[in-house]
């Protein structure tokens, strides 16, 4: 039995948002993944920035390809329509999904088997075309479903559960994001709740495509102490301990705080900022030639940079592209799409 | 020897020379002339410098089908003079340039020598004009000889012409350079000529790409998304063309979208995507394609996902013959995808079809909530087909399947007595009601997956569960059966107890083969295919007749299978009839096969 529904019961006292939703609106049904697996930390985290950010879950789409990370949309916003579609074509789906409908928001959930090996491809086009989207990857190094694989993002000579090494060199979906041109880029720890919290919210209100890369342990198969994607592993290896986040909603009003000299503040497309402060190495995150040797020269080191790596404040989208209606394209009535037998008999006309 | 308004020319140019347009210009010309016309391009896979031919039959009776035995030759390469000689009949002409002198060994045809490089050499300097005004100069040559109306030409050429007027007295220069050189050289007009007529009236000469870029648009799709591949890249070419035309609003917005994709996966992803999401969606392709799309129709069938795709066969095995015509694909698209498929497939025969099926094809896609596919092919989707125009009914309902509003979802229950299940079959039609992205803030949601899934959407490994899903989606092909286009019936004599059954492409050579067997004494009944799932009357077709012969070009008598398997047709009545080189079927090929079967001794006396 691979579903379980959650009681649907609330405490009465439960805090609620400005839509007046608990938490728990938010919630999915129970996650059937391995105890402890770093995908229900992203999930949760999913839970929390859409509860935060008083989303109406119902203008949300939640799309993923197949493998563990894929399952993950069944475990939060149950009120969202979801689409688990095929391997690696979760891309090529939301495209299209966008394109009939631009008014809602978009979140994708791939793994790095998903991402990084069947579906590269579609990955890399849909970040070509700026779709605006959230494009999520639960980054375990491993194909789980199958017993635990290496994937394309395992770093070279990282050993799996049985001591073998693994023997090629690693995809960094970063760096492949940036670029591509992805407007948006970063990098977290499932672990890191504090950190990926503000990304998250920072991603979903960009405009354009926005990615982020989520280290997430397989507690089964590759969270041995040797893994480079292990808890143990990430925890020490992580640069983000000094790159400390905040994602700060338009309305709420900027406090002084965020005005220190060691702090940057993005300004997002919907008037949102996401704030960073003490930068390592006073990285500045509109720089993708900056970003890029960022990542390089720390994984040189068997470091994992995490955080916002890339922004461009200003990116254009698919449908900015396309020169659509404002309307969704869906909603459009036959009226409007038929141009009618009048307009067919000059074209009949041009064919005589 | 044909005659006046019965004749078949054929050009024989190099492709990337210009011929093309040249050509063209001479069908559409006798078309304008009220002449029934049907030309064929016949182009090889390549951009520049190998053969191409180009075929135009003339027939005031208005038989539309290819026929083998050229009358008039323009033989214009000589990569290719030989074969090119050998297909001319006994006492036909064979035009050619002389420029450099040649011996044709053949003494029962009428050589017509124009020397074409000379006569372009001494009018222009620039090598490029001397290359394209030398087709100019043998459409001049054939104004006189087929006695073509001038007035039509001219007008042919200013329409090709538009918005480069300049050209425009250059060309009808070279025009009248061959003219004046037939005139003068040849007794004009031949045997074979043209004479204004009635049968092109009223019609429209268009390609059935064409008539499908435009069905996309009147259907009301506004999410295309495709991959180039010959033939099916002129399709959704035509559907961006046609609706930068007629879908842009009064502040430039476009009411479209279109995708070119990575690739045919992502292609019918990006389709499906916005099917799922209530756009009308649709994709092109052609065979490798279909291989390539499998495994996403076989979630849109399983999911239930509205999805319209256009299939331009070719030949095949593997990459085939793309720039070739058949009806491969009828097996693996009625089947597309591992596990239990079954596709609802439409069989149009010709752009005007295509244009109805194509527009009808997103209403089916979106009422039975599964993939739909146009099966055109090449001869259909990239040939110049006198035809029908095309007709739209502004009246006609629009109806865009069973997907619920917020309200309806709120009364769903009170409505139809039961809660909403996203694949509970309520209305006895197995067919479920769906809820779009955003409608409600808490009602209709459903995870839409490929896995198996009960009647509320949920994950299952339940065995009995699963079954009856299947089961249902199964018997949504019943309801299909009832809704696909009927298939057209023709009984030539009521007594007759052989048939036969065709589809797509091959009516216009049905057509003629049958009347040529009727004088031959033989009636046959037929019955065009229009649709998969097969309705009632193709079985009662089948019933009605001892012998049915089932007319395809595939190798393998797909569709014979496919009604052996699914309209429980004894194997024995059904006589394959099969044409698979990769060219439209001729009447004389259905004629000839079909007294083969049936009077082996006369077919034999005939040869």
């Amino acid at each position: 039995m691979s579903y379980i529904a959650k009681p649907s019961a609330h405490h009465p006292a439960l805090p609620r948002n400005a839509l007046g939703l608990t938490r728990r609106d938010y919630e999915g049904s129970m996650s059937t993944l391995c105890a402890g697996c770093g995908h229900d930390s992203i999930t949760a985290a999913i839970i929390e920035a859409c509860y935060e950010m008083d989303l109406p879950a119902h203008r949300i789409a939640k799309i993923s390809g197949i493998g563990c990370s894929s399952k993950a949309p069944t475990y939060f916003l149950s009120r969202s329509h979801g689409f688990n579609s095929v391997h690696g074509r979760m891309p090529s789906v939301t495209t299209g999904a966008n394109m009939a409908n631009r008014d809602l928001y978009y979140i994708g959930v791939s793994g790095d088997g998903d991402t990084a090996s069947i579906g590269l491809g579609q990955f890399c086009h849909a970040v070509r075309r700026r779709l605006n989207m959230t494009y999520i990857v639960m980054n375990n190094g491993c194909y789980g479903l199958t017993k635990g694989q290496f994937s394309a993002t395992n770093d070279k000579n990282s050993p799996s559960k049985k001591g073998e090494a693994n023997p090629f060199d690693a995809i960094d979906l970063c760096q492949l994001a940036i670029q591509l041109g992805a407007g948006f880029v970063a990098r977290s720890f499932s672990g890191d709740k504090r950190q990926l919290l503000p990304l998250i919210q920072a991603a979903i209100s960009y405009k354009g495509f926005a990615f982020i890369d989520v280290v997430s342990p397989c507690v089964t198969f590759n969270n041995h102490p040797a893994s480079t994607k292990s808890y143990e592993y990430v925890r020490m290896h992580n640069m983000a301990s000094e790159n400390k986040l905040d994602y700060v909603e338009p309305q709420e009003e900027i406090t002084a705080e965020y005005a220190e000299g060691t702090s940057t503040a993005v300004e997002l497309h919907d008037g949102s900022q996401l704030m960073l402060y003490k930068v390592d190495g006073g990285h500045d995150p509109r720089d993708s030639d900056a970003a890029i040797h960022t990542i390089r020269t720390n994984a040189a080191k068997g470091t994992v940079v995490t955080g916002l790596l890339y922004v461009n404040e200003d990116q254009q989208d698919l449908h900015d592209v396309l020169g659509t209606d404002e309307r969704p394209l869906n909603a459009l009535p036959m009226s409007e799409l038929c141009p009618g037998s009048k307009a067919l008999e000059g074209i009949n006309a041009r064919l005589r | 020897m044909s005659g006046i308004n019965d004749f078949v020319i054929k050009f024989a140019t190099v492709n990337g020379s210009g011929s093309a347009s040249a050509n063209t210009m001479v069908a559409k010309t006798l078309f304008r002339m009220g002449i029934p016309v049907s030309p064929k391009n016949i182009f090889p896979s390549n951009i520049q410098g190998l053969p191409t031919w180009y075929e135009v039959r003339v027939s005031e009776a208005g038989y539309l089908a290819r026929r083998d035995g050229i009358d008039l030759m323009v033989a214009m390469n000589p990569q290719t003079y030989a074969e090119d000689l050998a297909e001319v009949v006994p006492g036909g002409w064979l035009l050619y340039d002389s420029s450099m002198p040649r011996i044709w060994p053949r003494d029962d045809i009428t050589l017509l020598p124009i020397p074409i490089a000379q006569i372009c050499a001494k009018q222009w300097t620039d090598a490029r004009q001397r290359q394209l005004f030398k087709n100019m100069v043998y459409v001049g040559a054939l104004v006189e000889l087929l006695s073509m109306d001038m007035e039509a030409l001219k007008g042919v050429i200013s329409d090709q012409l538009k918005g480069k007027e300049k050209l425009m007295t250059a060309n009808l220069q070279a025009v009248d350079l061959g003219r004046a050189y037939a005139r003068e050289h040849f007794s004009c007009p031949l045997a074979i000529h043209a004479r204004a007529a009635e049968g092109a009236k009223g019609k429209i000469m268009v390609t059935g790409n064409d008539a499908g870029g435009l069905a996309a648009v009147y259907g009301g799709a506004t999410v295309c998304a495709w991959y180039p591949i010959t033939p099916s890249t002129s399709l959704p070419e035509a559907y961006e063309k046609y609706a930068r035309r007629l879908r842009v609003t009064k502040e430039g917005k476009r009411l479209f979208s279109i995708v070119q994709a990575e690739d045919e996966l992502a292609a019918i992803g990006v389709a499906i995507g916005g099917g799922w999401n209530g756009a009308r969606s649709f994709t092109a392709t052609s065979g490798p394609g279909i291989s390539l799309m499998s495994e996403f129709l076989g979630l849109a069938y399983f999911a239930e996902v509205p999805v319209v795709l256009f299939n331009i066969q070719r030949g095949g095995p593997s990459t085939g013959m793309p720039t070739r015509t058949g009806q491969p694909d009828i097996i693996s698209c009625a089947y597309a995808s591992h596990g239990d498929t079954k596709h609802v497939l439409l069989f149009p025969a010709d752009p005007t079809e295509v244009f109805s099926m194509g527009a009808d094809a997103f209403d089916l896609a979106e009422l039975l909530q599964t993939p739909v596919m146009v099966m055109s092919d090449l001869d259909i989707g990239m040939n110049d087909w006198m035809t029908d125009p095309f007709t739209w009914d502004d009246n006609k309902e629009q109806s865009r399947g069973k997907v619920l509003s917020a309200e309806q979802l709120e009364a769903f229950k009170t409505v139809k007595g039961k809660p909403w299940g996203r694949y509970l079959d309520v209305d006895g039609d197995a067919i479920p009601y769906r809820t779009l992205p955003g409608t409600h803030p808490s009602m209709g949601s459903f995870f839409t997956r490929g896995t198996s899934h009960d009647e509320y959407a949920r994950y299952t490994e339940d065995g009995r569960i699963h079954q009856r899903v299947i089961d249902r989606i199964r018997r949504k092909f019943d309801t299909a059966a009832t809704v696909v286009p009927k298939p057209e019936i023709d009984i030539r004599d009521k007594n007759s107890k052989t048939g036969i059954i065709y589809f797509g492409a091959t009516r216009p050579a049905v057509l003629e083969g049958l009347d040529e067997l009727e004088r031959a004494g033989v009636r046959l009944n037929a019955m065009r295919l229009r649709a998969f799932p097969f309705n009632e009357d193709v079985k009662a077709f089948c019933d009605a007749h001892d012998q049915v012969f089932v007319l395809e070009q595939n190798r393998d008598a797909q569709m014979r299978s496919l009604l052996i398997t699914e309209a429980d047709i004894p194997a024995n009545k059904l006589i394959a009839m099969l044409s698979y080189d990769g060219m439209p079927t001729t009447a004389a090929f259905v004629r000839k096969a079909a007294l083969a079967h049936l009077h082996p001794e006369k077919a034999a006396a005939a040869e």
